[in-house]
Protein backbone atom coordinates (compact mmCIF):
# COMPACT_ATOMS: atom_id res chain seq x y z
CA UNK A 1 0.00 0.00 0.00
CA UNK A 2 1.37 3.60 -0.64
CA UNK A 3 1.99 6.13 1.97
CA UNK A 4 3.03 9.71 2.26
CA UNK A 5 5.64 8.39 4.67
CA UNK A 6 7.80 5.93 3.53
CA UNK A 7 10.88 5.04 5.86
CA UNK A 8 13.35 4.16 3.11
CA UNK A 9 12.96 7.97 2.19
CA UNK A 10 14.95 8.85 4.96
CA UNK A 11 17.86 8.07 3.40
CA UNK A 12 17.21 10.04 0.32
CA UNK A 13 16.89 13.56 2.28
CA UNK A 14 20.16 14.30 0.43
CA UNK A 15 18.25 14.50 -2.94
CA UNK A 16 16.77 17.88 -1.35
CA UNK A 17 20.59 19.39 -2.17
CA UNK A 18 19.98 18.03 -5.89
CA UNK A 19 18.19 21.30 -7.17
CA UNK A 20 19.34 23.10 -4.65
CA UNK A 21 23.00 22.78 -3.40
CA UNK A 22 24.49 25.78 -2.12
CA UNK A 23 21.36 26.04 0.36
CA UNK A 24 22.02 22.26 0.57
CA UNK A 25 25.20 23.20 1.54
CA UNK A 26 24.58 25.85 3.87
CA UNK A 27 21.63 23.69 5.76
CA UNK A 28 24.00 21.09 6.36
CA UNK A 29 26.96 23.13 7.27
CA UNK A 30 24.46 24.93 10.00
CA UNK A 31 23.11 21.95 10.88
CA UNK A 32 26.34 20.26 11.61
CA UNK A 33 26.72 22.78 13.94
CA UNK A 34 23.76 23.52 16.05
CA UNK A 35 24.40 19.47 17.25
CA UNK A 36 28.17 19.55 17.63
CA UNK A 37 29.40 19.97 21.99
CA UNK A 38 28.79 23.39 22.72
CA UNK A 39 26.99 25.20 25.90
CA UNK A 40 25.04 22.11 25.77
CA UNK A 41 25.35 18.43 25.08
CA UNK A 42 25.69 16.98 22.08
CA UNK A 43 22.62 14.35 24.07
CA UNK A 44 20.87 17.42 25.51
CA UNK A 45 20.36 18.27 22.24
CA UNK A 46 19.73 14.98 20.70
CA UNK A 47 16.81 14.51 23.30
CA UNK A 48 15.44 18.37 22.34
CA UNK A 49 15.13 17.63 18.91
CA UNK A 50 13.47 14.34 20.01
CA UNK A 51 10.89 16.49 21.84
CA UNK A 52 10.94 19.16 19.27
CA UNK A 53 10.79 15.83 16.40
CA UNK A 54 7.40 15.19 18.87
CA UNK A 55 5.94 18.08 18.63
CA UNK A 56 5.89 18.67 14.77
CA UNK A 57 5.02 15.21 14.51
CA UNK A 58 7.42 13.82 11.84
CA UNK A 59 8.16 10.26 11.89
CA UNK A 60 11.33 10.84 10.23
CA UNK A 61 13.00 13.11 12.88
CA UNK A 62 11.48 10.67 15.66
CA UNK A 63 13.62 7.47 14.35
CA UNK A 64 16.44 9.07 13.85
CA UNK A 65 16.51 11.20 17.01
CA UNK A 66 15.25 7.85 18.67
CA UNK A 67 18.61 6.42 17.19
CA UNK A 68 20.59 8.84 18.07
CA UNK A 69 19.39 9.10 21.72
CA UNK A 70 19.90 5.37 22.37
CA UNK A 71 23.37 5.65 20.77
CA UNK A 72 24.30 8.85 23.23
CA UNK A 73 22.95 6.65 26.06
CA UNK A 74 19.44 8.01 26.36
CA UNK A 75 16.97 5.54 28.13
CA UNK A 76 13.36 5.30 27.61
CA UNK A 77 12.28 6.53 30.51
CA UNK A 78 14.48 9.98 29.56
CA UNK A 79 12.84 9.66 26.59
CA UNK A 80 9.26 9.52 27.68
CA UNK A 81 10.11 12.28 30.02
CA UNK A 82 11.24 14.38 26.88
CA UNK A 83 8.24 13.41 24.83
CA UNK A 84 5.76 14.92 27.81
CA UNK A 85 7.41 18.05 27.57
CA UNK A 86 6.69 18.59 23.99
CA UNK A 87 3.35 17.06 24.89
CA UNK A 88 2.94 19.57 28.19
CA UNK A 89 3.90 22.13 25.81
CA UNK A 90 1.51 21.53 23.12
CA UNK A 91 -1.56 21.21 25.30
CA UNK A 92 -0.58 24.53 27.51
CA UNK A 93 0.18 26.31 23.81
CA UNK A 94 -3.94 25.12 22.63
CA UNK A 95 -5.17 26.27 26.63
CA UNK A 96 -3.46 29.44 26.61
CA UNK A 97 -4.90 29.99 23.41
CA UNK A 98 -8.32 29.94 25.25
CA UNK A 99 -7.44 33.17 27.20
CA UNK A 100 -8.32 34.29 23.22
CA UNK A 101 -11.74 32.65 22.83
CA UNK A 102 -12.60 34.03 26.42
CA UNK A 103 -10.97 37.86 25.23
CA UNK A 104 -13.65 37.19 22.56
CA UNK A 105 -16.56 35.54 24.64
CA UNK A 106 -16.55 38.30 26.87
CA UNK A 107 -16.43 41.66 24.07
CA UNK A 108 -19.22 39.77 22.27
CA UNK A 109 -21.29 38.32 25.29
CA UNK A 110 -24.03 40.79 26.52
CA UNK B 1 20.60 -19.30 13.96
CA UNK B 2 24.52 -19.51 12.34
CA UNK B 3 25.25 -15.94 12.24
CA UNK B 4 28.26 -16.25 9.39
CA UNK B 5 25.61 -17.58 7.16
CA UNK B 6 23.15 -14.57 7.79
CA UNK B 7 26.07 -12.57 7.06
CA UNK B 8 26.71 -14.11 3.35
CA UNK B 9 22.92 -13.08 2.63
CA UNK B 10 23.88 -9.45 3.01
CA UNK B 11 25.32 -8.87 0.01
CA UNK B 12 25.43 -5.43 -0.14
CA UNK B 13 27.53 -5.20 3.03
CA UNK B 14 31.20 -5.69 1.69
CA UNK B 15 33.58 -8.37 3.07
CA UNK B 16 35.63 -6.80 5.96
CA UNK B 17 38.46 -7.52 4.68
CA UNK B 18 37.80 -5.31 1.77
CA UNK B 19 37.25 -2.26 3.41
CA UNK B 20 40.83 -2.08 4.66
CA UNK B 21 43.33 -0.59 2.51
CA UNK B 22 45.99 -1.03 5.22
CA UNK B 23 46.53 -4.39 4.18
CA UNK B 24 49.19 -4.98 6.72
CA UNK B 25 47.00 -4.33 9.46
CA UNK B 26 45.16 -7.73 8.68
CA UNK B 27 47.95 -9.30 10.36
CA UNK B 28 49.12 -9.30 13.67
CA UNK B 29 51.65 -7.36 15.48
CA UNK B 30 53.04 -7.82 18.68
CA UNK B 31 50.89 -10.34 21.57
CA UNK B 32 49.99 -8.81 24.18
CA UNK B 33 46.81 -10.04 26.19
CA UNK B 34 46.76 -13.41 26.33
CA UNK B 35 42.71 -14.22 26.64
CA UNK B 36 41.83 -17.34 27.75
CA UNK B 37 38.14 -18.17 28.06
CA UNK B 38 38.07 -20.91 30.82
CA UNK B 39 34.25 -22.16 29.96
CA UNK B 40 30.43 -21.48 29.02
CA UNK B 41 29.24 -22.60 32.59
CA UNK B 42 27.54 -19.43 33.54
CA UNK B 43 24.87 -19.05 37.02
CA UNK B 44 23.21 -16.24 34.30
CA UNK B 45 22.15 -16.23 30.80
CA UNK B 46 22.17 -12.77 29.64
CA UNK B 47 20.34 -11.42 26.90
CA UNK B 48 23.32 -10.27 24.79
CA UNK B 49 25.77 -12.87 25.74
CA UNK B 50 28.09 -13.63 22.54
CA UNK B 51 28.62 -16.79 24.05
CA UNK B 52 25.42 -17.97 24.81
CA UNK B 53 26.83 -19.00 28.23
CA UNK B 54 24.47 -20.39 30.84
CA UNK B 55 23.99 -22.99 33.28
CA UNK B 56 22.97 -25.43 31.57
CA UNK B 57 26.48 -25.54 29.64
CA UNK B 58 28.93 -28.07 29.56
CA UNK B 59 32.25 -26.94 27.81
CA UNK B 60 34.79 -26.41 30.73
CA UNK B 61 38.39 -25.75 30.04
CA UNK B 62 40.52 -28.68 31.46
CA UNK B 63 44.19 -28.79 33.61
CA UNK B 64 46.28 -29.55 30.81
CA UNK B 65 44.71 -26.94 28.72
CA UNK B 66 45.90 -24.45 31.96
CA UNK B 67 48.71 -25.41 32.07
CA UNK B 68 49.85 -24.88 28.16
CA UNK B 69 48.40 -21.09 28.65
CA UNK B 70 50.74 -20.70 31.44
CA UNK B 71 53.63 -22.16 29.03
CA UNK B 72 52.71 -20.25 25.84
CA UNK B 73 51.95 -16.86 27.93
CA UNK B 74 55.71 -16.82 29.20
CA UNK B 75 56.90 -17.93 25.73
CA UNK B 76 55.15 -15.55 23.64
CA UNK B 77 55.87 -12.39 25.39
CA UNK B 78 52.40 -11.77 26.27
CA UNK B 79 51.99 -8.66 29.15
CA UNK B 80 48.63 -9.51 30.43
CA UNK B 81 46.14 -12.81 30.94
CA UNK B 82 42.68 -11.87 30.33
CA UNK B 83 40.71 -14.79 31.93
CA UNK B 84 36.95 -15.04 30.81
CA UNK B 85 33.79 -17.30 30.63
CA UNK B 86 30.99 -18.09 31.44
CA UNK B 87 31.13 -17.21 34.42
CA UNK B 88 35.11 -17.92 35.05
CA UNK B 89 34.46 -18.58 38.51
CA UNK B 90 32.90 -21.71 38.19
CA UNK B 91 35.73 -23.49 36.12
CA UNK B 92 36.86 -26.16 38.75
CA UNK B 93 40.52 -25.36 38.53
CA UNK B 94 40.13 -21.26 38.64
CA UNK B 95 41.60 -20.70 41.88
CA UNK B 96 44.71 -23.00 41.39
CA UNK B 97 44.92 -21.22 37.91
CA UNK B 98 44.80 -17.91 39.02
CA UNK B 99 47.33 -18.26 41.95
CA UNK B 100 49.73 -19.80 39.22
CA UNK B 101 49.10 -17.32 37.02
CA UNK B 102 49.68 -13.88 39.40
CA UNK B 103 53.20 -15.76 39.82
CA UNK B 104 53.97 -14.96 36.21
CA UNK B 105 52.18 -12.45 34.93
CA UNK B 106 51.97 -9.00 36.73
CA UNK B 107 48.52 -8.04 34.97
CA UNK B 108 46.00 -10.84 35.37
CA UNK B 109 42.27 -9.85 34.98
CA UNK B 110 38.99 -11.86 35.31
CA UNK B 111 35.93 -11.15 33.60
CA UNK B 112 33.54 -11.35 36.63
CA UNK B 113 29.36 -11.06 36.15
CA UNK B 114 29.60 -10.15 40.15
CA UNK B 115 26.70 -12.17 40.58
CA UNK B 116 28.24 -15.14 41.31
CA UNK B 117 30.27 -13.99 44.11
CA UNK B 118 26.75 -14.38 46.30
CA UNK B 119 26.47 -18.07 45.06
CA UNK B 120 27.33 -20.93 47.55
CA UNK B 121 31.18 -21.63 47.92
CA UNK B 122 32.00 -18.22 45.81
CA UNK B 123 31.38 -16.26 48.60
CA UNK B 124 34.96 -15.63 49.89
CA UNK B 125 36.22 -14.69 46.01
CA UNK B 126 36.21 -11.02 46.70
CA UNK B 127 38.91 -11.36 49.03
CA UNK B 128 40.57 -14.36 47.04
CA UNK B 129 40.89 -11.75 43.88
CA UNK B 130 42.15 -8.83 46.06
CA UNK B 131 44.84 -11.31 47.85
CA UNK B 132 45.71 -11.66 44.42
CA UNK B 133 45.58 -8.61 43.05
CA UNK B 134 43.37 -9.55 40.14
CA UNK B 135 41.95 -6.90 38.15
CA UNK B 136 37.89 -7.10 38.39
CA UNK B 137 36.24 -6.32 35.08
CA UNK B 138 33.12 -6.66 35.61
CA UNK B 139 29.83 -6.24 33.72
CA UNK B 140 27.27 -4.13 34.68
CA UNK B 141 24.92 -2.78 31.66
CA UNK B 142 23.76 -0.05 32.97
CA UNK B 143 23.65 1.61 36.45
CA UNK B 144 19.44 2.28 37.00
CA UNK B 145 18.08 -1.48 38.09
CA UNK B 146 15.40 -1.64 35.48
CA UNK B 147 17.99 -1.37 32.12
CA UNK B 148 20.56 -3.78 33.98
CA UNK B 149 17.82 -6.24 34.53
CA UNK B 150 16.34 -6.02 31.55
CA UNK B 151 19.66 -7.46 29.83
CA UNK B 152 20.63 -9.79 32.61
CA UNK B 153 17.50 -11.24 34.64
CA UNK B 154 15.74 -9.41 37.37
CA UNK B 155 17.56 -9.00 40.88
CA UNK B 156 20.66 -9.15 39.15
CA UNK B 157 21.52 -5.39 39.64
CA UNK B 158 20.63 -5.49 43.10
CA UNK B 159 22.99 -8.13 43.62
CA UNK B 160 25.64 -6.99 41.68
CA UNK B 161 25.24 -3.80 43.86
CA UNK B 162 25.63 -5.93 47.04
CA UNK B 163 29.24 -7.08 45.42
CA UNK B 164 30.23 -3.97 44.25
CA UNK B 165 29.76 -2.95 47.86
CA UNK B 166 32.11 -5.42 48.97
CA UNK B 167 34.53 -5.06 46.27
CA UNK B 168 34.83 -1.21 47.54
CA UNK B 169 35.15 -2.33 51.19
CA UNK B 170 38.29 -4.34 50.23
CA UNK B 171 40.06 -1.27 48.42
CA UNK B 172 39.08 -1.89 44.71
CA UNK B 173 38.08 1.10 42.92
CA UNK B 174 40.70 3.11 45.62
CA UNK B 175 43.83 1.32 46.35
CA UNK B 176 45.95 1.61 43.00
CA UNK B 177 46.76 -2.30 42.75
CA UNK B 178 43.01 -3.28 43.16
CA UNK B 179 41.53 -1.71 40.08
CA UNK B 180 37.91 -2.28 39.32
CA UNK B 181 36.47 -1.80 35.66
CA UNK B 182 33.22 -2.15 34.42
CA UNK B 183 31.65 -2.72 30.82
CA UNK B 184 28.92 -1.10 29.36
CA UNK B 185 27.10 -2.30 26.61
CA UNK B 186 24.14 -1.17 24.67
CA UNK B 187 20.62 -2.94 26.16
CA UNK B 188 19.82 -3.36 21.94
CA UNK B 189 20.35 -2.70 18.42
CA UNK B 190 21.88 0.57 18.63
CA UNK B 191 25.41 1.98 19.61
CA UNK B 192 27.26 2.86 22.80
CA UNK B 193 27.43 6.45 23.98
CA UNK B 194 31.36 8.25 24.08
CA UNK B 195 33.04 5.95 26.67
CA UNK B 196 34.31 9.09 28.61
CA UNK B 197 30.91 10.76 29.18
CA UNK B 198 29.31 7.44 30.25
CA UNK B 199 32.01 7.03 32.60
CA UNK B 200 31.35 10.05 34.09
CA UNK B 201 27.12 9.09 34.25
CA UNK B 202 28.22 6.06 35.96
CA UNK B 203 30.22 7.80 38.36
CA UNK B 204 28.00 10.20 39.27
CA UNK B 205 24.94 7.88 39.47
CA UNK B 206 26.85 4.83 41.04
CA UNK B 207 28.31 7.44 43.59
CA UNK B 208 25.43 9.04 44.96
CA UNK B 209 23.27 6.20 44.90
CA UNK B 210 24.91 3.27 46.18
CA UNK B 211 28.35 5.31 47.29
CA UNK B 212 30.12 2.80 45.01
CA UNK B 213 33.51 3.61 43.47
CA UNK B 214 35.33 2.42 40.52
CA UNK B 215 38.65 2.98 38.21
CA UNK B 216 37.64 3.29 34.48
CA UNK B 217 34.21 2.15 32.52
CA UNK B 218 34.76 0.34 29.59
CA UNK B 219 31.61 0.79 26.41
CA UNK B 220 31.27 -1.99 23.96
CA UNK B 221 29.41 -2.05 20.59
CA UNK B 222 26.94 -5.89 20.99
CA UNK B 223 28.67 -7.79 18.12
CA UNK B 224 25.99 -9.44 15.93
CA UNK B 225 26.24 -12.94 17.02
CA UNK B 226 25.19 -15.27 19.63
CA UNK B 227 21.93 -14.82 21.72
CA UNK B 228 22.47 -10.76 20.20
CA UNK B 229 22.64 -11.99 16.77
CA UNK B 230 19.60 -14.58 17.33
CA UNK B 231 17.66 -11.43 18.87
CA UNK B 232 18.52 -9.17 15.90
CA UNK B 233 18.00 -12.58 13.46
CA UNK B 234 14.18 -13.35 15.62
CA UNK B 235 13.44 -9.19 15.24
CA UNK B 236 14.33 -8.72 11.58
CA UNK B 237 17.13 -6.16 12.96
CA UNK B 238 19.86 -7.70 11.15
CA UNK B 239 20.53 -6.03 8.14
CA UNK B 240 20.09 -2.64 9.50
CA UNK B 241 22.19 -3.28 12.50
CA UNK B 242 25.01 -4.50 10.11
CA UNK B 243 24.27 -1.57 7.76
CA UNK B 244 24.55 0.81 10.96
CA UNK B 245 27.61 -0.95 11.64
CA UNK B 246 28.87 -0.50 8.43
CA UNK B 247 27.95 2.77 7.65
CA UNK B 248 30.19 3.95 10.95
CA UNK B 249 33.49 2.18 9.61
CA UNK B 250 36.26 4.03 11.15
CA UNK B 251 39.51 2.75 8.93
CA UNK B 252 40.97 4.39 12.25
CA UNK B 253 39.98 2.03 14.37
CA UNK B 254 41.39 -0.90 12.68
CA UNK B 255 45.23 -0.85 13.72
CA UNK B 256 43.64 -0.97 17.78
CA UNK B 257 41.67 -3.96 17.21
CA UNK B 258 42.14 -5.99 20.12
CA UNK B 259 42.52 -8.85 17.62
CA UNK B 260 45.68 -7.46 16.26
CA UNK B 261 47.55 -7.96 20.22
CA UNK B 262 45.76 -10.61 21.42
CA UNK B 263 45.36 -14.58 21.46
CA UNK B 264 42.01 -16.19 22.51
CA UNK B 265 42.05 -20.00 23.83
CA UNK B 266 38.65 -21.49 23.77
CA UNK B 267 37.76 -23.86 26.56
CA UNK B 268 39.16 -27.02 24.45
CA UNK B 269 42.57 -25.39 23.79
CA UNK B 270 41.65 -24.25 19.99
CA UNK B 271 42.68 -20.71 19.81
CA UNK B 272 41.28 -17.87 18.01
CA UNK B 273 41.77 -14.17 17.17
CA UNK B 274 39.08 -13.39 19.38
CA UNK B 275 36.58 -13.86 21.74
CA UNK B 276 33.96 -13.28 18.90
CA UNK B 277 35.83 -15.74 16.39
CA UNK B 278 35.30 -17.87 19.05
CA UNK B 279 31.84 -17.85 19.30
CA UNK B 280 31.44 -17.80 15.64
CA UNK B 281 33.45 -21.42 15.33
CA UNK B 282 36.37 -19.37 13.19
CA UNK B 283 39.67 -20.55 14.50
CA UNK B 284 43.07 -18.87 14.18
CA UNK B 285 44.68 -19.27 10.77
CA UNK B 286 46.00 -22.70 10.92
CA UNK B 287 43.84 -24.27 12.93
CA UNK B 288 46.02 -24.78 15.41
CA UNK B 289 45.77 -25.85 19.47
CA UNK B 290 47.44 -24.15 22.16
CA UNK B 291 49.41 -27.80 22.69
CA UNK B 292 50.89 -27.41 19.56
CA UNK B 293 52.00 -23.13 20.18
CA UNK B 294 53.54 -24.31 22.80
CA UNK B 295 56.05 -26.25 20.61
CA UNK B 296 56.39 -22.95 18.24
CA UNK B 297 57.90 -19.68 18.74
CA UNK B 298 55.06 -16.33 18.28
CA UNK B 299 54.46 -15.73 14.36
CA UNK B 300 52.81 -13.10 12.62
CA UNK B 301 49.65 -14.65 11.51
CA UNK B 302 47.05 -13.05 9.10
CA UNK B 303 43.76 -12.37 11.02
CA UNK B 304 39.97 -14.47 10.35
CA UNK B 305 37.34 -11.75 9.52
CA UNK B 306 34.02 -11.96 8.58
CA UNK B 307 31.26 -9.17 8.60
CA UNK B 308 30.95 -9.44 12.60
CA UNK B 309 34.42 -7.73 12.65
CA UNK B 310 32.28 -4.01 11.87
CA UNK B 311 31.77 -4.03 15.22
CA UNK B 312 34.70 -3.30 16.44
CA UNK B 313 35.28 -0.64 14.25
CA UNK B 314 32.42 1.59 14.27
CA UNK B 315 32.87 4.59 15.33
CA UNK B 316 34.99 4.67 18.73
CA UNK B 317 36.03 1.55 17.90
CA UNK B 318 35.33 -1.32 20.63
CA UNK B 319 37.15 -3.99 22.02
CA UNK B 320 37.02 -5.93 25.43
CA UNK B 321 38.40 -3.27 26.64
CA UNK B 322 36.41 -0.60 25.81
CA UNK B 323 36.60 2.08 22.95
CA UNK B 324 39.91 1.94 20.48
CA UNK B 325 40.03 5.29 18.66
Amino acid sequence: MNTYYNPEDLAKFGTMGEEAPQLWENFMQYYGSVFAEGALTAREKSLIALAVAHAVQCPYCIDSYTNDCLSKGVDEEQMTEAVHVAAAIRGGATLVHGVQMKNIVKKLEL
Amino acid sequence: MDAREEFKKLVQIPEFEDSVKEKELLMTDKMSVLQINVGRLCNLACKHCHMEAGPNRTEVMGEDVLKDCLKLYQQWGFDTIDITGGAPEMNPHFRWFVEEAVKVCSKVMVRSNLTVMLEDGYEDLPEFYAANKVTVICSLPHYKARNSNKQRGEGTFEKSIQVLKKLNELGYGQDPELTLNMVFNPGGAFFPPEQAAMEKEYKEHLGSEYGIVFNNLFTITNNPIGRFGNFLARTGNMEGYLTKLYDAFNPGAVAGMMCRSQLSVGWDGQVYDCDFNQAVDMPAEGGAKIEDLVKRPYEKRKICFDKHCYACTAGQGSSCGGSTA
